[in-house]
């Protein structure tokens, strides 16, 4: 049985579907990666899974039961980070922690937060407020907060798009080790193919829109642990980074969409 | 350090450039045009003993002028904490929920123009049963309803600006009503609350004043009122610095604790 179901799921705001009959199953352990442009909708769909929006149709599944609302079960790590300004580091983890296991004592909640602190390399920055610290930094927390929920699923919803190329390079390896350590089931919406390469076992392209839907997945049976550097010389790599971008950019679809495609590139 | 240093002595100087030029022009009014317009020195002079001796109680009207300050903040603080007890969970409802805003937002706009001049003699007819407290609970009445409406305002704002995804970690971690309200929605409008306290406390100040007038409780306000009879004109204007010196007084207190609440 698939861990994750989304069957014919359908949203739209006022006039075409944002999201148009999108099927998509994962199985446990699985990380799949969803790539697509920018107002494709595709934090609509990540908002569905977690339960924030309710599809106009279809049915999304975990484990076999339809989602009905937010839960701690999923774990969603925001676009923009979402932690409370007002709290430290340390508070803004503890607050999901005491949500999530409201049975543990003072003490077990304090080592359950500083374990998962330390997991995302901030203990040193654990009394600090969110805007003491940098873009970079902040994800790390939010990642940290999403983790020590134990959420049964994981919910990246573009959690890097807002940093600089380095210190997106160093989170993906930090998601990479985290994610072969737990082997959570993830769940991973990205804007850059390359990135998808480096972290899913599958890549799902989005279609063109409107009216857009997911592509055919594409399996990566690229060796884990994967190095980005070695990665960009793999003729493997460069076969399935073309596919994608080719799937993505919508070659062989209507001829329309091909010129106002190139238009855009050039 | 150096530079801070620079900096304390030049705004020093340019205060005392702005007080002295205030005095001059002052001095010159008293001398030219309006006659009857005490001198600086004249209000010194009248003003000396309620100065000098701050805590001097000499007789009902005549003390020293902190202890009439201190009666006046004693019945502010009074109506104030009214207002901020009534005003704050009004701003809330009016900020959360769509229904009430609709039948009570414009109420509220229709009340919040009134002057305190308007509420005050409402308050005391309220309050007639009270006997010889009747002043003081209509002034407070007065204090309080005409504070309250920035503590209500800027609270409906602030709930209505708390961002979407705040609340959305609410949700994901469901978290309860009264969590979700003081674990998220009261942190993240306290910024908007305490600019709605700040105004109120300067509104409050503002009341005090015409309540005292009117009402003749002792205070700084009504201390003025009497010296207008007395024509004691100099402590008009004495009585008018120190209002004004009071006022200042508070909203750097209330801008201070403003601050540390700020967030983000």
């Amino acid at each position: 049985m698939s861990f994750l179901e989304l069957r014919h799921v359908t949203k739209s705001f006022g006039g075409a579907p944002v999201r148009h009959d999108v099927n998509l199953s994962l199985i446990e352990g699985e990380f799949v990666a969803i790539v697509g442009y920018s107002g494709q909708g595709k934090t609509t769909l990540m908002s569905m899974i977690a339960g924030l929006v309710k599809p106009d149709s279809g049915e999304i599944l975990l484990q076999g039961k339809p989602v009905e609302g937010p839960g701690p079960d999923r774990g969603l790590v925001f676009q923009n980070y979402s932690l409370l300004p007002w709290l430290t580091v340390e508070e803004n983890i503890s607050l999901a922690v005491e949500a999530v296991f409201p049975g543990q004592s003072a003490a077990e909640r304090a080592a359950h937060v500083a374990k998962y602190i330390a997991m995302v390399k901030l203990s040193h920055a654990a009394d600090r407020l969110p805007r003491q610290l940098s873009g970079g930094m902040r994800q790390r927390v939010s990642v940290a907060r999403t983790l020590a929920m134990d959420p049964r699923i994981l919910l990246l919803d573009e959690p890097l798009s807002a940093l600089d190329a380095l210190t997106r390079a160093n989170l993906q390896d930090e998601i990479s080790e985290i994610w072969q350590r737990d082997k959570k089931t993830v769940v991973l919406i990205t804007n850059s193919v390359d990135e998808a390469l480096l972290l899913a076992d599958r890549v799902v392209p989005l279609t063109l829109g409107p009216g857009a839907t997911l592509g055919a997945p594409v399996t990566i049976d690229l060796p884990r642990p994967r190095d980005r550097t070695a990665l960009n010389h793999e003729p493997e790599f460069k076969r399935l980074r073309a596919q994608i971008t080719e799937t993505l950019l919508g070659y062989g679809a209507k001829a329309r969409q091909t010129v106002s495609r190139k238009l855009i590139l050039h | 350090m150096n530079a801070k240093l620079h900096n304390f002595f030049l705004n020093t100087l340019c205060l005392a450039v702005g007080v002295l030029l205030s005095l001059g022009f002052w001095s010159l009014l008293s001398a030219t045009v309006a006659k009857d317009l005490p001198t600086p020195a004249a209000t010194w002079e009248v003003a000396k003993p309620y100065i000098l001796e701050p805590f001097a109680k000499r007789g009902e009207q005549d003390q020293g002028i902190l202890r009439l300050v201190g009666y006046s903040l004693a019945l502010v603080a009074k109506g104030y904490a009214i207002a901020l007890i009534v005003g704050t969970p009004i701003g809330f409802l009016l900020g959360l929920s769509k229904g009430f805003a609709r039948v009570f937002d414009p109420i509220v706009q229709v009340l919040r123009p009134v002057s305190p001049l308007a509420w005050l003699p409402l308050g005391m007819v309220l309050f007639l049963g009270t006997g010889r407290q009747a002043l003081e609970n209509g002034a407070l009445f007065t204090i309080a309803i005409c504070a309250m409406w920035p503590t209500v305002l800027n609270t409906a704002v602030g709930v209505r600006a708390i961002p979407q995804d705040y609340l959305n970690v609410g949700r994901v971690l469901k978290l309860s009503r009264v969590k979700m309200l003081f674990k998220i929605m009261v942190p993240a409008t306290l910024p908007y609350m305490f600019t709605g306290f700040r105004l109120s406390l300067g509104i409050a100040w503002l009341v005090i004043v015409a309540a005292e007038m009117l009402t003749g409780r002792t205070g700084v306000g009504s201390f003025l009122w009497n010296e207008y009879n007395n024509a004691n004109y100099g402590n008009i204007i004495f009585s008018i610095l120190t209002i004004g010196f009071i006022g200042f007084i508070l909203d750097r207190l209330m801008s201070v604790a403003e601050s540390r609440f700020k967030t983000a």
